[in-house]
């Protein structure tokens, strides 16, 4: 399997002196499904906005594969918020990203509409943000981190301000859009659910400084349902992932 | 994936007769107290017998109004274009500057303090000045209510261009907006509900400053506005006439803050928290 991207060394200390990374080196490949889990403060979400270049590398590096031709074109973000324009209609929402790049309401519209059918908003283009439900928003924001086609998807915790069952939903329609397109996914969570039951590797982070103590790959098969939450195996990784935390936490510097 | 539920309008729920019931009081309430003060002081005048030059009842400054509509007009006409001249002279150079300011932090710290200076200094400490600067009245009059109504808009307008959002601003960031991008599409909208309120505050303002100027000035002759009509009412004793002027007065200030009131509600009306009518 290709690199897509390559921490090397990483480390971040912001102005203040706080040390949130230190000796990061990490290889993400392409079409990967990568969750970041750690406790807080260990610089799981400071990782991804510096893969995002939207802060910078104090030192080390981070090194893009040659296929990526421009790779801030090719990455998308979504936030723990939804993060929507209130003023904007959804449809408007969504369009942004290709707004930016220069295309027309027109020509973005069957994208867009694409889009939005994936994620089961198409008869909601037209209403406010304020119209729709927490899971519906986030729902609405990951159908704007789609309508690029992104190389590389960056989730923050987006479902961490979810209820529970609008957050297994919400699980199961990431994984059907990462299976019909594999991009490659880096998802930031604090659930050692969530994490195992999304991906098909686990870097576990300790904080103080922020490093990374685990890598797990979860040896499972796709597609995933409902079920896999109720299989021996899907308990037994749940166990493995639990004691790489619990050793996270007993890492604090 | 599955199809999701309708939309969450659980804050737009109607209950059609107590709503409009309390929609037709709260328009109502106003007017209401408005003619009970009224009745109150006609009562009061006719009642205790109060000179007309002291305090002339209500119905004779309708009268007096009436009677002299046509040189109220043309007064209330010159002040209504210093009022809206200078409104509109605040809000493009607000607005600009605010614009300016966002993206250039360096011109900010230069002329921020210009700013807070022209916000401070009393009016009538500064229109003699600009009176004895400037040789056309008017000239002088727009720019005195210009400078009374320029802060708000200014401070509103720079408040809001940085109140965006910003997760937004990192997602724009992401997208390689460029500065203009960034303007349009996230720093003016997020600023509107700020500038609004500041349009809302201006609007009276340049009003005020319409008006104060002209007391300044003491200005005579064909171009005056109704700030003349009241020095002149004052010094000729008609009260009823000081009072009509000031009826005007009144009623555009009136007049001013229900026409931005109205462009609050089309323009944020369907999606900021402060326009959106729903079940408290």
């Amino acid at each position: 399997m290709r690199n897509l991207l390559e921490l090397r060394s990483v480390e971040k200390r912001y102005d203040n002196g706080t040390l949130a990374l230190q000796g990061v080196d990490l290889a993400i490949g392409e079409h990967q499904f990568v969750s970041f889990l750690g406790p807080s403060g260990c610089g799981k979400s400071t990782a991804l906005r510096m893969i995002a270049g939207l802060s910078a590398v104090t030192s080390g590096e981070i090194a893009w594969s040659d296929a990526l031709t421009d790779h801030a074109q090719e990455i998308s973000f979504v936030f723990q918020e939804p993060t929507l324009m209130p003023w904007a209609r959804v449809f408007d929402n969504v369009w942004l990203p290709l707004r930016v790049k220069g295309v027309s309401r027109q020509a973005a519209r069957e994208q867009v509409d694409g889009v939005l059918a994936k994620v089961g908003l198409e008869q909601f283009a037209t209403v406010f943000p304020r119209e729709l439900s927490g899971g519906m928003k986030m729902r609405v924001s990951i159908a704007r981190a789609m309508v690029t086609e992104p190389r590389l998807l960056l989730m923050d915790e987006p479902f961490a301000a979810l209820d529970e069952m609008t957050r297994f939903k919400l699980n199961n329609e990431t994984l059907a859009l990462w299976q019909a397109k594999r991009f490659t996914t880096i998802f930031v969570t604090h659930s050692v659910y969530e994490s195992v039951y999304l991906s098909n590797r686990i870097v576990v982070m300790a904080a103080r400084p922020g490093r990374v103590i685990a890598d797990l790959p979860i040896d499972e098969p796709y597609p995933r349902s409902d079920a896999f939450r109720a299989t021996p195996q899907y308990a037994r990784w749940c166990v493995q992932v639990s004691l790489a935390l619990q050793q996270a936490g007993e890492h604090h510097g | 994936m599955a199809k999701a539920a309708q939309p969450a309008q659980s804050r737009t729920s109607p209950t059609p007769a107590r709503h409009a019931g309390a929609g037709w009081l709260q328009r109502a309430l106003p007017f209401l107290v408005l003619l009970l003060a009224l009745l109150g002081w006609e009562a009061l005048v006719r009642i205790s017998k109060i000179p007309h030059y002291i305090l002339p009842a209500p119905t004779l400054v309708l009268q007096t109004l009436w009677e002299n509509l046509g040189s109220l007009m043309t007064s209330w006409l010159f002040t209504m274009k210093i009022t809206f001249g200078a409104l509109l002279l605040a809000v493009v150079g607000g607005v600009l500057l605010a614009s300016l300011f966002s993206l250039n932090k360096w011109v900010e710290l230069s002329l921020f303090p210009f700013a807070i200076v022209l916000q401070v200094t009393p009016i009538v400490a500064i229109a003699p000045l600009i009176l004895i600067f400037i040789d056309s009245t008017t000239v002088a009059l727009l720019l005195c209510a210009w400078i009374v109504a320029f802060f708000p808009i200014l401070s509103n307008t720079v408040v809001g261009l940085r109140s965006a959002d910003h997760n937004l601003r990192d997602l724009l960031i992401l997208y390689r907006a460029s500065p203009w991008q960034t303007l349009r599409y996230l720093l003016v909208p997020s600023a509107m509900p700020y500038f609004i309120a500041g349009l809302k505050i201006a609007g009276g303002l340049s009003l005020i400053g319409a008006v104060v100027a002209e007391f300044t000035a003491g200005a005579a002759g064909k171009e005056t506005g109704l700030a003349s009509r009241i020095l002149e009412a004052g010094f000729r004793t008609e009260i009823p006439k000081m009072f009509a002027a000031l009826v005007l007065v009144s009623l555009t200030g009136i007049m001013i803050y229900l026409i931005f009131n109205l462009v609050s509600r089309l323009v944020l009306g369907a999606w900021h928290e402060s326009e959106i009518k729903g079940d408290r």
